[in-house]
């Protein structure tokens, strides 16, 4: 088969899964919370109200499109699908068993953070075009976080780089079924870097508690205030997206990827996905947010110099041993 | 003059800054915060001129659910008061009645039976926890979001607050217009079994509010609310603040206790103060109060007194009271703070009426607070203080 016809082909089915888990993800997320909030969560539509997530695509596409009149209307327009588009284009080197990704590239890690650092822009652009102090402001945060998250999350995923000589993510998980979970061997720099990369991970994924671009509570709805209808509806899938994916990459760096006893890899890796999801979740509905300046002070005075720290000590590992 | 010097003079916000004259890092942004906003707690609107993401000069403006309660009340009968002042303070319309009837009983000279003096203080702490329990999860809203952690807290929060309402429910027969104070006592007697109700839905919430606080003491809850909007007893007594808001500030001070009414004479009421002045400090006020006030509630209970619940005749039908002339002013504690009633007799339906009816309201006063205490605070903070401060808008428009 021909490595242009392999892409397509995978990236269509690989859309399709994709687009289906998250759906349901999102059904999850809404009973989950609701039992935690000892209510019920969607009951209605379907058994279990599992049908909730088409009733809301539906919902969501017949609602009236309004653009804001003094809107900069092309780039109030292109960021919803662009917050996708980044979200999901990651999803190209996730390694979900031997053999099964769409691409293997050499430089798999390095990809992958340049398109989630992309991912700020849309955020931006929507702030910007919306033409709304609110979203300005948001949109405002949202480059502030991102570019400062940036760093600790780039270092962190450095030290899966330094600890496995490889920058592919296919190649670190198969060191990790050789070796042992980057996780737990050699002890130390890889817990340390998962910890690191979870916090930024959280904030370049503008989740609670970092989730100030957006804060509901001070700001409406930040960048995507003015957004109504599937376009508020992309804004939110690219969002539930880059959770999936990120809870996918944190497996693939830190926790052994396909990895696993008895079952195929792919179940393995579906089921660490689903695990990172639900403690994202977790934390979601039971935290409250950070405030900007407070968020910022975090970022540049513990996880950027302990980071730092953390490559040394991965470096030292590599060179010497385990410290 | 340091941009910093500018903002806030001394210790609090300067609410007469001269923008003019004022020099910004960059251009000045001017937000309209309200009164259509999800946490200014309903239609409040608060003008922000915001130098990057720090508040300047905050300007409120009230007035968006205006009513004209008082001059309404001009032209209804003393009973029919009752029901219209429930609307004010919407988060707790027992302590609304409470405060009208003790005005119109200290003109006209009513005495109300014993009976219905416990069960007033009884209905007014029951609506104390009901009021701050809505509060602890609107506040923990605005601090985490509609679609996190804040919700989960606003959920439980509401839950047990629904089972003070069936309590009320089951007493009434209303879940909000209660009418059930009048000239003269209560209208409605205690029925069978509802004691042994509310002291076992006083014991649930008191440890359900361990897990509440269980919920919110962490780091990132201290980051939001400790040295955030700092109100000291000096700006706070200058303002007129009243309620958990100045005890939280550090000065003593509770009606309840320091001019009882009701059956407050006859029990030992301890005032939880805090001295910080910050929202932490209104929070654990707050909370410790709720604890208090459950304390009451069972002492209460226990001791509620045989005999009638009206001075009169059982209320079956509204009566008339008629008062020619005089003056009187009653001032009681509502869990918001001092709500003040006066009412000058003699006005019209053949003196049925009063000629002047005033409401002092505790809310009025909060926001009022607001132009001293957010300058110099980011964006984030303005609902943080806010939610602190508690301010309802029924009740500051009125």
């Amino acid at each position: 088969m021909s490595p242009w016809l392999h892409g397509l082909l995978y990236g269509v089915v690989l859309l399709a899964v994709l687009m289906t888990l998250v759906a349901w993800a999102t059904w999850f997320e809404r009973k989950f919370a609701g039992r935690m909030q000892s209510r019920l969560g969607p009951t209605i539509v379907g058994k279990f109200g599992l049908l909730q997530p088409i009733a809301d695509a539906l919902k969501l596409l017949q609602k009236e499109d309004i653009v804001p009149a003094r809107a900069d209307k092309v780039l109030f327009n292109l960021a919803p699908p662009l917050t996708l588009f980044f979200a999901l284009a990651v999803a190209a080197v996730v390694p979900f068993s031997p053999g099964l990704l769409a691409s293997d590239m050499d430089v798999g890690v390095l990809y992958l953070l340049a398109l989630s650092g992309l991912t700020v822009f849309p955020i931006w652009i929507a702030g910007w075009a919306s033409n709304n102090k609110y979203a300005l402001l948001g949109g405002m945060r949202a480059v502030a976080q991102g570019i400062s998250y940036e760093i600790p999350l780039l270092m962190a995923a450095a030290v899966p780089i330094v600890l496995t000589g490889t920058m592919s993510l296919g190649g670190i998980v198969e060191f990790q079924v050789q070796h042992g979970w980057l996780i737990w061997w050699p002890p130390g720099p890889g817990l340390a870097a998962f910890a690191l990369f979870l916090v930024a991970a959280l904030a370049e994924g503008n989740r609670i508690p970092f989730d100030i671009p957006e804060a509901e509570s001070e700001l409406v709805s930040g960048p995507s205030t003015e957004y109504t209808g599937i376009k508020f509806g992309l804004f939110y899938l690219g969002e539930y997206v880059h959770t999936m994916i990120s809870g996918a990459v944190m497996s693939a760096l830190f926790f052994g990827g396909w990895d696993g006893p008895f079952a195929p890899g792919l179940h393995w890796m579906v089921l660490k996905t689903l695990f990172f999801f639900v403690a994202l979740l977790w934390l979601r509905w039971s935290l409250v947010r950070y405030r900007p300046d407070q968020l910022m002070a975090i970022c540049w005075k513990y996880l950027v110099p302990g980071s730092l720290a953390v490559l040394l000590w991965a470096a030292v590992t590599v060179v010497g041993g385990p410290v | 003059m340091a941009v910093s010097d500018h903002i806030r003079s001394g210790r609090w916000g300067d609410p007469y800054l001269d923008l003019s004259r004022y020099e910004a890092d960059a251009d000045l942004l001017e937000l309209n915060m309200g009164p259509q906003h999800p946490s200014t707690h309903g239609v409040l609107r608060v003008v922000l001129h915001l130098d990057g993401e720090t508040i300047v000069k905050a300007v409120p403006h009230v007035g968006y659910l205006h009513r004209g309660v008082e001059k309404l009340c001009e032209k209804l009968t003393y009973v029919q008061i009752t029901p219209i002042v429930d609307k004010n303070d919407y988060v707790a319309p027992m302590t609304n009645e409470q405060a009208v009837n003790l005005a119109v009983e200290a003109l006209a000279g009513i005495e109300v039976p014993r009976r219905a003096r416990y069960l007033r203080t009884i209905l007014a702490e029951l609506q104390r926890v009901a009021s701050h329990l809505l509060w602890l999860g609107t506040f923990a809203i605005d601090l985490g979001g509609a679609l996190g952690g804040g919700t989960s807290l606003f959920m439980y929060c509401f839950r047990e607050r629904e089972l003070i309402m069936d309590l009320f429910e089951e007493l009434t027969g209303s879940r909000f217009h209660y009418n059930t104070h009048t000239p003269g006592g209560n209208r409605h007697d205690v029925p069978e079994g509802w004691g042994a109700k509310v002291k076992q839905v006083m014991r649930l919430i008191e440890g359900r509010l361990d897990e509440y606080t269980a919920v919110l003491d962490h780091p990132i809850f201290e980051a939001r609310t400790k040295d955030i909007g700092v109100i000291d007893a000096e700006l706070a007594l200058g303002l007129g603040l009243s309620g958990p808001i100045l005890r939280a500030s550090g000065v003593d001070h509770d009606l309840r206790r320091d001019a009882p009414y009701h059956a407050y004479d006859e029990i030992e009421l301890n005032v939880p103060v805090a001295a910080e002045g910050d929202c932490h400090a209104r929070y654990r006020v707050r909370l410790a109060e709720m604890r208090e006030s459950i304390r009451v509630v069972l002492a209460m209970m226990d001791g509620l007194p045989e005999g009638p619940i009206n001075g009169g005749r059982a209320i079956k039908t509204p009566v008339q009271v008629k008062i020619k002339s005089g003056q009187a002013y009653v001032a009681l504690e509502t869990p918001r703070g001092e709500l003040g009633t006066y009412v000058i007799g003699g006005g019209d339906n053949r003196h049925a009426s009063p000629y002047r009816f005033k409401i002092r309201s505790p809310s009025l006063h909060a926001v009022s607070a607001l132009p001293w205490v957010l300058p110099g605070h980011q964006v984030s903070d303005v609902v943080a203080i806010l939610g602190s401060l508690d301010p309802i808008l029924g009740e500051v428009d009125r």
